[in-house]
């Protein structure tokens, strides 16, 4: 039995993620506590809050999060989650995981902040989490952020708001995601089902 | 593709149930939230708003109930609406897998409130509803605006329309926006059940004064009247119930309309 574990790090929605990946056949719990990541066989970093409380409230799991990393289980970041993967933010001070080089910048130009809707995926990499996801996808995004990743080969997919941003970036075990599957219909659930297929293999 | 424009059902609900006539050709229990929510994220509908009008005190763990229900049968955003007072409110709504919570009078009651929310959950969860009657006599330090029907300026109205609070509309969106609302959604109660369109002139008003999204509501009937609010107004999603409910134009054949007149839209 695969354990799985949505790692509550603040306030926020966590139901929706955990409810859409029980959808897809994966069954997750919700845990709060460094030992419930001791113990995963996959994590999911879920997308609430801001940059700096989130650093600060992962402090005391950031070295078991690096060691798992190490280990090879896979993890799953989801917007601010996935920010969390690089090694600063202009949204507020504190370190990243610093898994990616690279930091995260806000979206700037004559347009409406947050980047709210559906937008497309351009798949520029193949890669397992996008498998029978046709290019030209629409995904359900929320965030005002963006990472800027220093290796342009880990980015797998590209949106396109006011300029061309990195949307979905994959290095080995680590996937992140700027957009939410949770809350992106059918294109969602089955990147949902592919990372479920990462995990079980 | 640049971003997609939104189409929003809306849903009145009232001790769970929803209100208002449903017809839906096929479905077993009408009014009931999580089969009609179901139904509408199946027809591509990119969002959902629900707006709670129970009045009693056993209200929140009515709504804690639906919600839950509604996030486990549905993955697209949703909106929870009505009676959301304070911070405890909305985490109760929240936390039970809304993605965003929705307040209207509370917020100009007590315009911190806001800021209060946005601080704790983020401002892309706090749409602010304004319900706007466009006022004919002109007054001093309102934004005047030149329409149809000769200068106008919006006014703020409260409890679903019933008050009108002298307050312009534009003004109270740039000073909400200052205080941290991530997204507007802009009733007509002009046009509100009239099925005669949205009120073009309003939308574009408060879209080219703000910064963050605007849904359009009040008053559609036609996929033209889509068309002309998310184009010519200047929305950037727009928000009905009836013609959804009676299945008189289903969000599909909204969306198909939309398409092929060039507007983007997720299909």
């Amino acid at each position: 039995m695969v354990k799985a574990v949505v790692f509550d790090y603040g306030v926020g929605n966590l139901l929706s993620i955990k409810y859409a990946l029980e959808r897809v056949g994966f069954p997750v719990s919700i845990g709060s506590e460094v030992q419930d990541l001791a113990e995963a066989d996959a994590i999911i970093l879920p997308g609430v809050g801001s940059f700096t409380p989130a650093v600060e409230k992962l402090e005391c799991a950031r070295e078991v999060l690096k060691g798992k990393v190490a280990e090879g289980v896979p993890l799953l970041g989801i917007c601010l989650g996935l920010q969390l993967f690089f090694e600063e933010s202009a949204e507020g001070s504190g370190v990243g995981l610093a898994f990616f080089k690279g930091k995260v910048v806000r979206l700037q130009g004559d347009l409406k902040i947050p980047h709210m809707g559906w937008n497309t995926l351009d798949i520029v990499k193949p890669c397992e989490l996008f498998d029978d996801i046709p290019n030209g996808s629409y995904v359900y995004f929320v965030h005002s952020l963006y990472p800027v990743p220093v290796d342009e080969s880990i980015v797998c997919t590209k949106t396109f708001y006011g300029a061309s941003f990195a949307s979905g970036v994959v290095d080995k075990n680590v996937f992140g995601l700027q957009f939410h599957p949770e809350k992106s219909g059918d294109v969602g659930l089955q990147i949902l089902r592919n990372f479920a297929r990462v995990v079980r293999r | 593709m640049p971003l997609a424009k939104r189409i929003i059902p809306c849903l009145d609900v009232d001790h769970g149930k929803v209100v208002k006539g449903v017809n839906f050709l096929q479905l077993k229990h009408a009014g009931d939230p999580v089969e009609m929510a179901k139904r509408y994220s199946d027809d591509q509908a990119d969002e959902l708003v629900f707006l709670d009008i129970t009045a009693s005190h056993e209200k929140r763990d009515i709504m804690r109930q639906y919600v839950e229900r509604v996030a486990d049968a549905i993955n697209i955003p949703f909106t929870v609406g009505g009676g959301i007072r304070n911070v405890s409110d909305a985490r109760n709504i929240l936390c039970s897998g809304a993605d965003k919570v929705s307040i209207n009078t509370a917020a100009v009651e007590k315009p911190m409130l806001i800021t209060e929310l946005s601080d704790v959950f983020g401002r892309q969860c706090i749409v602010v509803a304004i319900d706007v009657k466009c006022n004919l006599t002109p007054a001093e330090g309102k934004v005047t605006v030149q329409t149809s029907k000769g200068p106008v300026w919006f006014e703020v109205t409260t409890y679903g329309g019933r008050k009108a609070t002298g307050i312009d509309a534009i003004a109270w969106a740039l000073q909400a926006e200052k205080l941290g609302a991530g997204e507007f959604l802009i009733t007509s109660m002009d046009k509100d059940g009239t099925e005669s369109g949205f009120d073009i002139e309003l939308t574009c008003a408060i879209s080219e004064h703000v910064h963050v999204p605007v849904i359009a509501s009040g008053g559609a009937g036609l996929p033209q009247h889509f068309y002309d609010v998310l184009t010519t107004g200047k929305a950037d999603a727009a928000l009905a119930a009836s013609v959804f409910h009676y299945n008189k134009y289903p969000v599909p054949i909204i969306k198909n309309y939309l398409h092929k007149t060039g507007v983007p839209i997720r299909q």
